[in-house]
């Protein structure tokens, strides 16, 4: 058994963020993450760091554009202290030694994104999340912060009270890649979950293979509910072969989109009159998507994003990565020719609810980064905001793990913040098929630490041996059935039929889960064990968020659904709720905070 | 992830482990495992051999499992996989693992040349096999290894470890001499001085360098490319300041830094960030004579 302070799961930007404050406050921390800190996805951010930093721009405007981005999904408390946080997060990043572009007088640049009143995007060229990364991981090192690479966190130590706001966390149970060990990681402060995306539980995603929701999922099982899970974000520039992003930057600079008839159609067929191509991103994937449906994309299946027009300084000064992944993954030169682009997966809003300090309803049970849902995005992420969440709220919830005075939350968690029961009635019943009572965490006695933490590390290692020991199907089936399904049917456009039909294929899913096992039996390095394991993480966030597609009858941001053309605001100014009862996904609302002790936000039209 | 719809063989394909004195009930379930999957292995290379391809590439892999009964000894095994337009020897690989032998371990995640973590030997040249296309290679088939110069772990996967120890003797990070009095005021970077470190900032740890080098392989204690690249990644960084910059000078000139590098631009070949490595580590050298020449 390992012990430290500070447990943090996952190692990208907001993971070490989160160490960074936690050793700041003087707590022991460790890092465990199944990657190696540098292949975290962070290094795939491209565009930049939102952050008031200049004259004429001040924190409450960068909080009305979050919120406005949000479509009044966000909860005013977590906006304001992250507009407020983000400029001295992004000053420190820059006293870290992160390589930002410059302007003539040596301060970093600053440009224009999506949604954004102001150009307080700054950025490093088109590869801002690679030098972050490591930038912090430099940091790290420079302390000595404990880090167990290629160990993957497999379950939390969780007590067994009935309510989950009873319950603690005392730390998390890992499994060794290399050598097959699983071991108990013992969290005297707490336990902060920062794994990062979801985007494995679709099949076209920008994101990395390592994204399969595992934070989510365990935080889940655990008895924390997952906020706002369908809203799930849409990139509309992605390449059509892969899946691979291309920056909103390029659009920032002024790249334009062109259907097959060579129309801007963004102004063409009047999708964003006022914004073009900067509209927010859940709005230029619709209109991308509408022109390829009204037989105007190219091939049927993209629409052109052009820069050639920007000129070769300009592109080679600010968007050069840009050049090399067109050229490396689709075979298209960006300074001669158009480059191919659709929307794809690219970022959830929506997962572990937790309060503006990073904090679960769950003792000792941290979340931070994509990861989580504070609420901050809302129904749409603006581009340049993903970013500053991790440093903010990976940094506060470091800080507060580690015992640090902060304010009170204002924002509530857990079942107590309940304020109506859901109503929705699913196909089939959604949950568990027997979905593994050893699953649960919290069926651990409720007692001493150690003792619960020694019985969840029997438990697991009860589980890779049977994985080990049984034969069975192999877990890729599963996995690519519910990624087709997902794609399919609860894509930029939904309809109830859509997402009814991807609720049987995920229980299908679920069921054929059940004769899972590894092929491969050794005890070294077996990523086909840890396949499997992570296959399981995703059935359950791809059945959470398609029964909060189905439960949230309107249209708002990123949610888009074909019977339900309005935002409903009087109705639907509600976070989607969902708690896992016995392995049966248990549905309720909680009331959206508009109102911070700064600010208070009306909800307003949204207009592009 | 391939799109493209195949035939499907069985899933499983391994070797019997290796047996112990007692047998434990886990034991016994387990080697049970392993032998049930040696038949299913025949079989699948009957069906395998069944399958015809219209175009197809033809994959010669690198297989090693220390704990697995033969697989304890090196061999490699041959994947037909279709082929389309635009796949990647990743893409290959992935489609191997998934459709004919779960087993097939090697490391990857990004998938877009970033997170550095597949850097593999293929058709003779260290490369990422995620931006490697097909189509580039010439010859029948692909013949894919580990990293040279590591201890292999298991068929793809290297031990890392050596080369994360020479990355982290460099220091690796920023250490300004002084910052700004005013917190939320940045330092001042020019826009020259930003340039003449880009390239060297966009190092991803693949290890893909170290391993074309011939003196590394030579000497375990050469710091090697990656790490000189990213001591000169800050000695040029003019926000740090000058003491810093001697400091860093001094660890670079030791017996077994820059001075070890023979120009022979291996690394520089290879780089899939095409960072000039052996132009830096050229550098260092020049500024570290500077250094040590008081008349200068």
């Amino acid at each position: 058994m390992y012990e430290h302070d500070v447990i943090v799961v996952g190692a990208g930007g907001a993971g070490l963020r989160a160490a960074i404050a936690a050793h700041e406050e003087g707590a022991d921390v460790a890092l465990v993450t199944k990657l190696h800190p540098v292949r975290s996805h962070t290094g795939a951010a491209e565009g930049g760091i939102n952050a008031a930093l200049r004259d004429g721009d001040d924190w409450e405007l960068h909080a009305y554009d979050t919120m406005k981005g949000s479509d009044y999904l966000g909860d005013a408390p977590a906006i304001d202290v992250f507009a407020q946080d983000a400029p001295e997060e992004v000053v420190q990043l820059e006293h870290w030694g992160m390589p930002f572009s410059r302007e003539d007088d040596g301060r970093a640049s600053q440009r224009p994104f999506g949604g954004m009143s102001f150009p307080r995007t700054t950025y490093a060229g088109a590869e801002t999340g690679h030098h972050l990364l490591h930038t912090m991981y430099e940091q790290v090192v420079k302390r000595g912060i404990e880090v167990y690479d290629e160990w993957y966190v497999t379950n939390l130590a969780v007590t067994d009270h009935d309510d989950p706001e009873d319950r603690e966390c005392h730390g998390a149970v890992a499994y060794e890649i290399a050598t097959g060990n699983v071991e108990g990681f013992r969290a005297n402060d707490g336990v902060i979950l920062a794994t990062g995306g979801l985007g494995q539980a679709f099949d076209h995603t920008t994101n990395a293979v390592a994204n399969t929701g595992d934070g989510c999922a365990m935080a889940y099982r655990a008895g924390v509910p997952l906020e706002d899970m369908e809203m799930i974000q849409f990139h509309p520039t992605t390449l059509p072969s892969t899946g691979v992003l291309i920056s909103e930057g390029v659009r920032g600079e002024g790249g334009i989109l062109y259907n097959d008839d060579e129309e801007r159609f963004m102004f063409e067929y009047g999708y964003a009159n006022n914004d073009g191509e900067l509209a927010s991103r859940d709005v230029v994937s619709r209109a991308e998507l509408t022109e390829v449906n009204n037989g105007r994309g190219i091939e049927d299946e993209y629409v052109h994003l052009d820069m050639r027009h920007l000129g070769e300084e300009r592109i080679l000064d600010r968007l050069e990565n840009i050049l090399h992944l067109a050229e490396d993954f689709e075979g298209v030169d960006g300074l001669d020719e158009p480059m191919p682009v659709k929307p794809g997966q690219h970022y959830a809003m929506g997962g572990i609810e937790c309060d503006e300090n990073g904090h679960t309803c769950i003792d000792g049970l941290y979340a931070a980064g994509e990861t989580a849902c504070v609420s901050l995005h809302g129904a749409n992420r603006l581009g340049g905001n993903a970013l500053p969440e991790l440093l903010v709220f990976g940094a506060r919830a470091g800080r507060h793990a580690a015992g640090a005075d902060m304010k009170d939350a204002e924002i509530a968690t857990g079942p107590s913040a309940q304020s109506e029961p859901g109503d929705v009635e699913p196909p089939v019943e959604p949950g568990a098929v027997d979905a593994g009572s050893d699953d649960v965490a919290a069926d651990g006695a409720a007692v001493e630490p150690d003792e619960v933490l020694e019985h969840t590390v029997r438990r697991e290692r009860e589980r890779v041996e049977s994985l080990l020991e049984e034969d069975g199907i192999n877990h890729a089936e599963v996995r690519s059935d519910v990624q087709e399904t997902m794609t399919e049917n609860v894509n930029v456009f939904r309809e109830e039929d859509n997402l009814r039909q991807a609720l049987r294929d995920i229980r299908r899913g679920r069921e054929r889960y059940q004769d899972v096992a590894v092929a491969d039996p050794s005890r070294t390095y077996n990523t086909d064990l840890i396949h499997t394991m992570e296959t399981r993480n995703i059935l359950d966030v791809a059945e959470a968020i398609t029964l909060g597609a189905l439960a949230r009858e309107e249209f708002r941001g990123a949610h888009w659904r074909a019977e339900f053309q309005e935002r409903r605001d009087e109705e639907w100014i509600k976070h989607t709720m969902l708690a896992w009862d016995g392995g049966t996904p248990n549905l309720y609302y909680k009331p959206v905070l508009l109102e911070s002790q700064w600010k208070e936000y009306e909800p307003k039209e949204r207009s592009y | 992830m391939s799109t493209i719809e195949q035939q499907e063989p069985d899933e499983t394909e391994t070797e019997t482990e290796t047996e112990t004195a007692v047998e434990s009930p886990g034991d016994r379930r387990r080697r049970e495992k392993a032998d049930r999957a040696v038949e299913d292995e025949a079989r699948r290379e009957t069906e395998e051999a069944a399958d015809e391809f219209d175009e197809a590439v033809d994959l010669k892999v690198f297989r090693y499992d220390p704990e697995v009964q033969g697989k304890e000894e090196p061999r490699f095994d041959d994947f037909t996989v279709p082929f389309h337009k635009g796949m990647t020897v990743l893409d290959a690989l992935i489609y191997s693992r998934d459709h004919y032998d779960s087993s097939l371990t090697f490391r990857h995640s990004c998938r877009q040349a970033v997170c550095g973590s597949d850097a593999l030997f293929i058709n003779g040249r260290q490369r990422l096999a995620c931006k490697t296309q097909i189509a580039d290679l010439d010859g029948d088939t692909i013949r894919v290894e580990p990293l040279p110069h590591q201890e292999v772990v298991k068929d793809l996967v290297v031990d890392m470890e050596h080369f994360y120890e020479q990355m982290h003797a460099v220091e690796p990070y920023f250490d300004a001499d002084e910052l700004p009095d005013d917190e939320m005021e940045e330092q001042r970077q020019s826009r020259e001085n930003r340039e003449k470190i880009k390239m060297s900032t966009r190092c991803i740890w693949c290890g893909a360098c170290m391993s074309s080098c011939n003196i590394a392989a030579g000497d375990n204690e050469y710091l090697g490319p990656a790490a000189i690249n990213k001591a000169y990644r800050f000695a040029m960084d003019e926000r740090e300041g000058e003491n810093r910059k001697q400091e860093r000078l001094r660890i670079v000139e030791q017996e077994h830094g820059v001075w070890r590098c023979q120009t022979q631009f291996s690394c520089t070949e290879v780089c899939p960030k095409d960072i000039p490595l052996t132009e830096h580590i050229q550098e260092l050298k020049r500024e570290s004579v500077k250094n040590n020449l008081k008349f200068w």
